[in-house]
Parts: structure tokens; C-alpha cells; sequence
């Protein structure tokens, strides 16, 4: 009779930690940490930083996919298939990991592919990412409803644009109501990862001085602490882990470059109704640092798509 | 074995929250994206069940040479929303509680800026009622500025 006690308290226990998490974890935010974050933030971001704690959530939002291909395609960047990840390594992923990384990286590169219109690509990108929302169990996420869409619109960039946000917000709205929010933010990491990817190999080294999308790669500095905390809400994760130490090395690197940044001043434009967030801002990368930063995220990607 | 009684109010209590979670998601298609109109949805899902009074807080960075719409919805059942987005000096850029609560607001960017998007859920001022609690949706919508 004891020991009979003894396992269903066990059970209940196990069923009332399970169901608090999950309850906790299906908030779609974090709740704020009781204490510091660990994640050494750089001086021009602490201020941000500082009262962390007051909110009853926390979200931290990178760059999706689509924002990462369209931040490239504004800096000007041609078009190399050679840079994409192969689809014909969609077998090779059959862990959470790596699937979760991966629909991160070809939900990337399919919208790269769907700026420039590369239409054969589009498709076989949106099946690669299939693929992987499948072995994740995302339901629903992209269904051949979705592949017959975007086949009859091939040719309508705004369509396409939908679909490849659709999409993404399936996957990642079913992997933070299910409990999953260590899956979502690895879905996000490989997104990221691959857009910084992409751009540091586009760049022209003959061209440095000025170049737009050098630009933009310091403006990932900006988002390299946000990555971080996203990582460290599941932290004990072993997949997890791994990351958090890989994305501490390329900190390492980005804590190279210097960005200061004048006070921001918002302006009202009455005639477009948008608010301009003017500012002045000075930044540091010598094209040592930008190599050493291109080879850091060329080896974290490949590890990613391996 | 009374204990056991008690599972399966533990797994309607699970089963519950991830229905609430599942509507979150519904109301934040259904009623939030319509509201980025032109812009393009990111493809980012940041929606919460918030009690009258409770805060979140969202951390982004943004973009020069892109034009944003922020949405920020909350369910009917809730009373206003109120957003405010500062910068890393915690000033306020913009505040809706000047602008009629309003559920939008279109900005750009001179260069690039990391924010910080502070989210909060105001009182009905009725004492003694049980708070209101229901989703509230952020989304961003962008484009290219041309």
C-alpha cells in the first residue's frame, strides 16, 4: 500500500511538473527572470537591459527569415544558389536539433529565393522546409494546400511573400502553444545564422569601404545579445547548450566592433503619417575583425547543415 | 487511489491552456495581421494571455532602409492596450496613450537601433471584479523603403 503511495505521489508529481511547465511555457513569453541574466551584455545595449525584470514577460524577437533575406536583398546583394543549403540534405536531418536549425535555414533560403524569383527554387525550398516541419510534428504548418499555392502564384512575389510568413508563423506559433519554445528559438537561430551567412559571403572584399551590406552585418551586433537571452530561456537544453556556447565564440568577435550611436530624435512626417527615428551612428570593423567574423559564422552554419 | 482523481483534472488543466494558447494564435491571424495592411508580416508569432495591469516587454532590433508597422491587439473582453517604444537611453520615442490607444503605429529609421517595446494591459478600475484576462498580439510588418 505504501509503496503503491509512493509511485502515485511520484506519478502526480511528475504530472503536476509537466503540466506547470507546459502551462508556463505556453504563454508565447517568457516570465521574467528572478535575477541577472547571466548573458554579459555590451555597454551600448545595458541601458536597455536594466529593468528586465519589471515585466510579467519577455519576448525577444530576432529578425524572422524573411526579414533577414530582405534586409540582404536591400543592401543591393546578387543571387548565389552555390550559397544556399543544398536540399539534397534534407535526409541527413533527423534529430529535433538539426531539423529545427534546418527549417530555420531553408525557410531563409526560400525567401531568398523568392526575392529573387527563383521560381524552380521556391518550390523545392518550400518542400525542403516541409520536411522539416513534418519530422518536427508541426501540424498544419505547410500542407500541400500550400505547395499548390504557391505553384499556381509562382509568379507573384507578394503571394509568395504571404506564404513563406504563413508558413513560418505555423511553425513557429504550433512550437510555442505545444511547449516547445527550445525548438522555436533554435528555428530562429538557424534563420539568422543563415542570413548572416549569406551575407558575409557576399561580400566583395575589393569593395569594403562603404559597402551597404558590411553595414548590415554590423547591424547584426545589435541582435546578438537578444539571440542570446531567446537561447538562455532554455538553457539546460543539451542541444541548447551547444548553441549558447557557439553563439557566445561569435560574440566574442561582434564585442570587436564598435558602434556608438547619438541620442534618437523622433520626427512626424504629417505627409506620410511615419514617424522618422532620426539618429547618427558611427561604427568600427576593420576587414580583419569582418574575416575573422565571415570564417566564425561559416563554421557555426556548417556545423548547423552538416 | 484518490490521488489518482486528481490526474485528469491536471490533464483538462493542460488540455485547457494549450486551447487558450491555440486562440491566442486564431486571434492574432484573424484580428492582428489585418491590421499591418500594406506591410509585410515578418512571419514572427509573439502573443500572451494578459491580466488587467500586467506588463510585457518586447526587445527587437529595426532596421535603416526598411519602413515597420508595430500592431499591438488585445482581445475585446480587455480594456485599452497601451504601448510605449523607447530607445537604450529608456526615452520614450512613442507612446499610443497620446494617440488614442491606437492599435498601430508606422515608423522608419535613420540607422539601424536595437528598441524596446513595453506592453501593458490597463484597469478597468473595478474593484472587487475578477481581473480580465485574454491574448494580446504583437506583430511587425515591414517594407523596403524605396
Amino acid at each position: 500500500m505504501n509503496r503503491n503511495h509512493e509511485i502515485s505521489s511520484g506519478l502526480l508529481m511528475v504530472v503536476l511538473l509537466f503540466t506547470i511547465s507546459v502551462i508556463g511555457c505556453t504563454s508565447g513569453g517568457k516570465k521574467a527572470p528572478k535575477e541577472d541574466l547571466s548573458v554579459q551584455v555590451p555597454t551600448d545595449n545595458t541601458a536597455v537591459y536594466e529593468d528586465i525584470k519589471q515585466a510579467e514577460k519577455i519576448f525577444n524577437a530576432l529578425p524572422s527569415p524573411l526579414e533577414s533575406a530582405m534586409l540582404i536583398k536591400s543592401a543591393g546583394a546578387r543571387f548565389d544558389e552555390s550559397l544556399l543549403n543544398n536540399v539534397g540534405n534534407v535526409n541527413k536531418y533527423v534529430t529535433n536539433k538539426s531539423m529545427a536549425l534546418n527549417l530555420g535555414i531553408y525557410t531563409c533560403d526560400l525567401s531568398f529565393a523568392s526575392l529573387y524569383e527563383q521560381t524552380q527554387l521556391i518550390i523545392d525550398y518550400m518542400n525542403a522546409a516541409k520536411k522539416m516541419a513534418d519530422g518536427l510534428g508541426i501540424l498544419k504548418a505547410i500542407e500541400q494546400s500550400t505547395i499548390d499555392r504557391l505553384e499556381e502564384n509562382i509568379n507573384n512575389s507578394e503571394v509568395i511573400m504571404e506564404i513563406v510568413s504563413e508558413t513560418f508563423m505555423n511553425s513557429s506559433s504550433y512550437l510555442e502553444d505545444n511547449g516547445q519554445p527550445a525548438i522555436a528559438a533554435m528555428t530562429l537561430v538557424g534563420g539568422w545564422f543563415e542570413g548572416l551567412y549569406i551575407s558575409t559571403q557576399l561580400v566583395d572584399m575589393k569593395e569594403f569601404n562603404g559597402n551597404k551590406l558590411v553595414g548590415r552585418i554590423i547591424d547584426q551586433k545589435l541582435s546578438i545579445d537578444i539571440l542570446l537571452s531567446l537561447l538562455e530561456s532554455s538553457k539546460g537544453d543539451p542541444a541548447v547548450d551547444e548553441i549558447i556556447a557557439q553563439v557566445s565564440k561569435l560574440k566574442i568577435v561582434f564585442d570587436k566592433i564598435k558602434i556608438t550611436t547619438s541620442p534618437v530624435r523622433p520626427e512626424f512626417d504629417q505627409a506620410t503619417n511615419i514617424t522618422v527615428l532620426k539618429s547618427e551612428v558611427k561604427t568600427d570593423m576593420t576587414p580583419e575583425v569582418f574575416l575573422e567574423l565571415a570564417a566564425t559564422v561559416g563554421e557555426i552554419r556548417n556545423s548547423f547543415v552538416k | 487511489m484518490r490521488i489518482y482523481r486528481l490526474i485528469p483534472i491536471l490533464a483538462l488543466l493542460l488540455i485547457a491552456s494549450v486551447k487558450v494558447d491555440a486562440q491566442c494564435k486564431a486571434f492574432a491571424k484573424k484580428v492582428c495581421l489585418p491590421e499591418l495592411g500594406s506591410y509585410t508580416h515578418d512571419g514572427n508569432y509573439h502573443a500572451a494571455v494578459l491580466v488587467e495591469g500586467e506588463e510585457a516587454e518586447l526587445y527587437k532590433t529595426f532596421y535603416s532602409d526598411m519602413d515597420y508597422r508595430v500592431a499591438i491587439c488585445g482581445e475585446d473582453k480587455l480594456p485599452n492596450i497601451e504601448f510605449r517604444i523607447m530607445d537604450s537611453n529608456k526615452n520614450v520615442l512613442y507612446s499610443n496613450k497620446d494617440n488614442n490607444y491606437s492599435r498601430t503605429w508606422d515608423f522608419k529609421l535613420q540607422s539601424s537601433q536595437q528598441l524596446k517595446l513595453v506592453v501593458k494591459v490597463t484597469s478597468f478600475n473595478q474593484a472587487g471584479d475578477t481581473p480580465a484576462s485574454g491574448c494580446v498580439s504583437i506583430m511587425f510588418g515591414f517594407k523596403i523603403k524605396k
